[in-house]
């Protein structure tokens, strides 16, 4: 797919096949054409040319809402959450995706939170979290609507090492769950021990594909990312 | 009139305290309601009750149209405002100009001795306090109901965020209409009161912007999206506006001193009234859905 923005070509012709139930890390440096990728696939923009297809059925032209009903959900990488909910409340929102009823969609949310470490914070304001938990909590939203395929928006951003250490074995029982995860990562550290394949960005194009451990050794994704000793 | 500003604050609260979306342009929703009533009477006697439905149907038609310009053409704050406000000078211009409606000088609603059917009282005004009590609790009843429900998360979520509540998989633009069709239809229910009450309209009573002000004034004094803060804010709001009129007198200033106290209080406590109190109690408030503990 490709986009523009104004004269500035964000994605030029970037394609990407993720497999079911793997965790696909998707690095680059800033303005590489992640974030604007994510948003393609999502349905916040619209790409100038392209494709996307999830199992066959078309994405393309969808609202982010249809997209979401379809078996697609996304986290944000400025968290966005909302600030007059609970945890517990956030959650459910995203459980009444699937569900009419508020008592099984708060049901659900327990579980889901259960999942992602936040069940002893459900009663907390969400804008009293901090960041690793609001990251848990955004992908404790977007869990809660069923999704087979998730997008994570650097999820590692702001936190520590040991928190990095805990998202990414969140991340590993998520997949085992059998969910796909598409990740956009700038932390080397998460992503190259997690992730079944990589593909690298560059200025909006694909310069790489393939293991984490094909990639380090790679001499484009040196040159134009990881740097030389 | 406190009971009134309390019950359009709350009609008004629904659409816009909820969702985030600051409508000015309230008052067109309230002169539709009170001139279909007003010109189903004069012209077939028909019970202002009926006419009050018939109003409501047609302020949510408006309401709807005043909803696809706006949202479809994504306009957000400020220009939501002013939206608003353009499409209910809309509204009063075109009703000034209607000489089967009476023009600028309006409609007087004859006259007749007190009835339920007629929707007048005159012996007694007392009847009027009942009939509006009525109204309020109903509405607020309803709102309490959807505050528990799937409307109630997702009008909460919208307001929060709604890039995350479209990601959520939430019909933003569906949520959108829907809050702001019921909200026009009650404000068309509170119009008609007014016509009712009063026994007269005219487009710069019940359709100017100075209505729309004064419905607003009490949510945001109160506390935008909360429960009982347009009714605490109309309290506090209509007294003080009654009260500078009787004793400093002139049309014009009451405006004055409630459009600096609003100010003030948004500037200074943007959650309103019933956010200082939230502290103290958060029942109370039922600012977001509640949760049911166990």
């Amino acid at each position: 797919m490709t986009k523009h923005f104004g004269g500035l070509v964000a994605l030029d012709a970037v394609g990407l096949d993720v497999n079911e139930r793997e965790i696909f890390g998707l690095i680059g440096p800033n303005g590489a054409g992640k974030t604007t990728l994510f948003n393609c696939v999502t349905g916040f923009y619209m790409p100038d040319y392209g494709r996307i297809q999830f199992k066959g059925e078309n994405l393309l032209g969808l609202t982010p809402h249809r997209i979401c009903s379809k078996g697609v959900a996304r986290t944000f990488q400025i968290v966005k959450a909302f600030h007059s909910m609970t945890v517990a409340q956030g959650v459910t929102t995203g459980a009444l995706a699937r569900l009419d009823s508020i008592e099984q969609a708060r049901k659900k949310a327990a579980s889901v939170l259960e999942l992602v470490e936040l069940a002893d914070k459900e009663q907390i304001p969400i804008r009293n979290l901090t960041t690793v938990d609001r990251k848990r909590l955004g992908l404790g939203c977007a869990l809660a609507t069923e999704p087979k395929l998730v997008l994570l928006d650097e999820v590692a951003a702001g936190l520590n090492p040991v928190e990095i250490d805990q998202v990414t074995g969140l991340l590993r029982r998520i997949r085992d769950l059998g969910v796909t995860l598409l990740v956009v990562e700038h932390v080397m550290k998460l992503i190259m021990p997690v992730a079944d394949r990589i593909a690298v960005l560059h200025h909006g194009k694909k310069i790489a594909e393939g293991k984490p451990a094909d990639i380090a050794q790679d001499e484009s994704v040196i040159d134009a990312y990881l740097g030389r000793e | 009139m406190v009971g009134l500003f309390a019950y359009l604050g709350s009609a008004w609260n629904l659409g816009c305290g909820y969702t985030g979306k600051l409508s000015w342009g309230h008052s067109a929703f309230m002169g539709l309601g009170a001139y279909t009533s007003t010109m189903l009477y004069i012209a077939y006697r028909v019970t202002p009750w009926l006419g009050a439905l018939l109003g409501a149907l047609i302020a949510a038609g408006f309401g709807t149209i005043v909803g696809v310009i706006c949202f479809r053409l994504g306009l957000k704050g400020h220009y939501f405002v002013i939206a608003t406000i353009a499409l209910a000078e809309i509204v009063r211009v075109t009703f000034i100009n209607w000489a089967d409606l009476g023009g600028a000088w309006g409609l007087l609603i004859p006259v007749v001795r007190d009835s339920l059917y007629d929707f007048q009282f005159h012996s007694t005004r007392v009847p009027y306090y009942y009939i509006m009590l009525l109204m309020l609790l109903g509405l607020l009843y309803a709102k309490w109901r959807a505050a528990n429900s799937k409307w109630g998360y997702y009008f909460t979520a919208i307001k929060d965020d709604e890039e995350m509540a479209e990601s959520l998989g939430i019909d933003t633009f569906k949520y959108k209409l829907l809050a702001m069709t019921i909200s026009a239809a009650l404000t068309a229910f509170g119009g008609t009161f007014y016509a009712q009450y009063v026994m007269y309209v005219s487009p710069d009573t019940v359709m100017a912007v100075h209505v729309s002000t004064d419905i607003l004034m009490g949510p945001v004094v109160g506390g935008m999206g909360t429960l009982l803060g347009p009714l605490l804010g109309a309290a506090i709001i209509q007294p003080i506006m009654e009260l500078t009129r009787a004793y400093v007198g002139g049309r014009g200033l009451d405006y004055v001193v409630a459009g600096l106290l609003t100010v003030g209080v948004a500037l200074m406590r943007p959650s309103g009234v019933v956010g200082l109190f939230e502290k103290y109690f958060r029942a109370i408030s039922l600012r977001s859905p509640e949760i049911h503990q166990g």
